[in-house]
């Protein structure tokens, strides 16, 4: 066990590193530089200047080994659109925001999608039945910024009852987090039902119902655990995707968070930012992976890893 | 990943007492498939608008007319006009040949790297077999969007440099799924009848493993097609997409949110019609699961 786990952290450093590498030659392929005239002024001198400081200056090998041992200790240079700011320090300014949208559209999505799949799944084939499983399939089909545009119009456009950005108090969060949330709430639904009603056919469960058990605890302890293997391979990849934020909720509700540094690094070339952007979003994914199969043991016993 | 999943559903399937199992399956099939109808129906207007799109429409989806500049929806422009006076309504009605075109095209190019690299990985195994997966692997975890926003920043934008940054993604999931289905195959009873009978390896996996792995993989390429739909309308949206002023329905809604205050119609009809057409896909494609793959039950 100890030993599977090690194994797939270095799995994770080597995709880190592939990535990394890959990254790196792709921003370098981009044409044109952090300093171009057309975006700032600068006579050649003061930009050889910036090109050194930075390291630009010198062959790309030599950069990509320096970004890596720098990496190695935890130092993942400067941003270049906020001078003398961190990459880290910078994420650690505009991610808080961005896992708090994520966070809340995440726990809204889990409870919500359960619920609806739950509820679905008992009541199968009844107008309830239908209404969940068309919640579900809007939420898979309308993109965010649909969604976004859509609501604004509802909310704030024509009803005026909810603002249509920012994020200051509560009432500037229900149509972002709301946004955010029907996606992934749909998916949750579509696949617990099903998997639930596989489970509520089985043997175990007939078992159950005989005893006499109440429906709570047949619910929860014999279906639920039940269904919960196919539904962690579901919702697994919904985290790192919602956690990094949707530059699109993000952008239509200008919410201070990740999502607006995705579009502006790659178009202000800010190398070190792209950088610490893309490991951040391919660490979260690995490591969610890494979970969902820990998980599996925990829902399943019989489940082994050598 | 599905290799450790695949044994809890395959007990679950057998849990289930046939009869029920049986009457369960009819009746989700029947239920299924009235919503792949509509699917299917969803799917047809929107290829009959992208061949019809020069007739029903009264003006070129390009032609600007300073003079009739932000009309709200009438009868002369059902949808209205935008800010320089296109008629919307032909601009969306074209944009259906944008987002089709996407779809299918970004499909079939995952399609043509997914199924060989897959087939090759899961039938020829050892080396070729551990170098896929490390590729297929790194790329997994990198960010979809973001991967798709770095190349189209390295290639510029435009309709070729959509498809190849929507593609080079999207041949992920058909290469996992077409690698774990042949190693499947790979050990049934009738490829071993076929190997028994002296048949090659090249004869095997061309005749016996590939018919029979056709049905989820036409699926999963059916499931794509939403997902590359959105991904242009969202490149577009962002306005690193398609040039203008090639009608893309997600630049559309891009332009449409800057004005949505006042003019709510230049960011609705477009987004409905995204909607519509990726719920017409992915109506399809889960009924066309429920028709060719019935042992996968989503």
């Amino acid at each position: 066990m100890g030993r599977y786990v090690v194994a797939r952290i270095a799995a994770i450093l080597g995709t880190l590193l592939i990535i990394s590498l890959f990254v790196f030659v792709l921003m370098h392929a981009i044409p044109g530089g952090p300093w171009d005239e057309d975006r700032m002024p600068l006579s050649p001198a003061s930009k050889a200047n910036l090109l050194r400081s930075f390291g630009l200056d010198r062959p790309l090998w030599q950069q990509y080994l320096l970004y890596l041992w720098n990496a190695a200790h935890l130092n993942f240079g400067v941003s270049y659109q906020r001078p003398g700011e961190s990459v880290i320090s910078l994420l650690g300014h505009v991610w808080p925001v961005t896992m708090h949208l994520g966070g809340m559209a995440l726990g809204i999505a889990l409870l919500g999608g359960l619920g609806l799949g739950v509820g679905a799944a008992l009541r199968q084939n009844t107008p309830a039945d239908y209404l969940a499983t068309g919640v579900a399939v809007f939420g898979l089909v309308a993109p965010h910024f649909v969604l976004g545009s859509l609501l604004i119009l509802l909310f704030s456009t024509l009803l005026g009852w909810l603002p249509a950005g920012g994020w200051d108090t509560p009432r500037h969060w229900i149509l972002p987090t709301f946004t955010y949330s029907l996606a992934p709430l749909g998916v949750v639904a579509r696949y617990a039902r099903v998997s639930i009603l596989e489970v509520l056919t089985a043997d175990h469960v007939r078992t159950a119902w005989a005893k006499g058990l109440n429906a709570r605890r047949v619910v929860l302890r014999h279906v639920l655990r039940n269904a919960m293997i196919p539904l962690i391979t579901i919702i697994g990849p919904l985290v790192p995707d919602l956690l990094t934020g949707s530059l699109f909720v993000e952008g239509i509700f200008r919410v201070p968070g990740l999502g607006h540094y995705f579009v502006t690094s790659v178009y202000d070339r800010d190398y070190p930012m792209i950088m610490g952007l893309v490991l951040l979003g391919t660490l979260l994914i690995s490591a969610t992976y890494l979970l969902s199969d820990l998980l599996y043991l925990v829902a399943d016993p019989r489940i082994r890893y050598v | 990943m599905t290799a450790q999943a695949a044994p809890g559903t395959q007990r679950l399937a057998l849990a289930l007492p046939p009869a029920a199992a049986g009457r369960r399956a009819w009746a989700r099939r029947a239920s299924r498939n009235r919503m792949a109808l509509a699917g299917a129906a969803i799917v047809a207007i929107l290829v009959l608008l992208a061949l019809t799109a020069p007739w029903i429409t009264p003006a070129r989806y390009d032609r600007p007319d300073f003079g009739d500049a932000w009309q709200f929806p009438s009868p002369r422009h059902w949808m209205g006009t935008d800010g320089v006076g296109r008629d919307l309504y032909s601009r969306v009605v074209y944009g259906s040949r944008v987002s089709l075109l996407v779809g299918l095209t970004a499909q079939t190019i995952a399609l043509g790297v997914g199924l060989p690299l897959g087939l090759s990985a899961g039938v020829l195994g050892g080396r070729v077999d551990f170098a896929v997966m490390r590729v297929v692997d790194a790329l997994t975890a990198f960010p979809q969007l973001l991967f798709a926003l770095l190349i189209m920043v390295v290639l510029g934008s435009g309709l070729g440099n959509i498809l190849l940054a929507i593609g080079l993604h999207a041949w992920i999931p058909i290469c996992r799924l077409v690698r774990a289905q042949s190693l499947r195959e790979r050990e049934q009873e009738y490829a071993e009848a076929a190997r028994a009978q002296g048949a090659g390896r090249v004869r095997i996996v061309l005749r016996h493993i590939l018919p029979n792995l056709l049905a989820p993989v036409i699926v999963a390429v059916t499931l794509g097609i939403p997902q590359a739909i959105f991904t242009e309308a969202a490149l577009s949206f962002l306005g690193i997409g398609i040039k203008p002023p090639a009608p893309s329905w997600g630049q559309m809604v891009g332009e449409g949110v800057n004005h949505i205050r006042f003019y709510w119609h230049l960011a609705l009809f477009p987004a409905v019609m995204i909607a519509f057409t990726m719920a017409g896909f992915v109506l399809l494609g889960d009924g066309l699961r429920d028709v060719l793959d019935p042992r996968a039950s989503m």
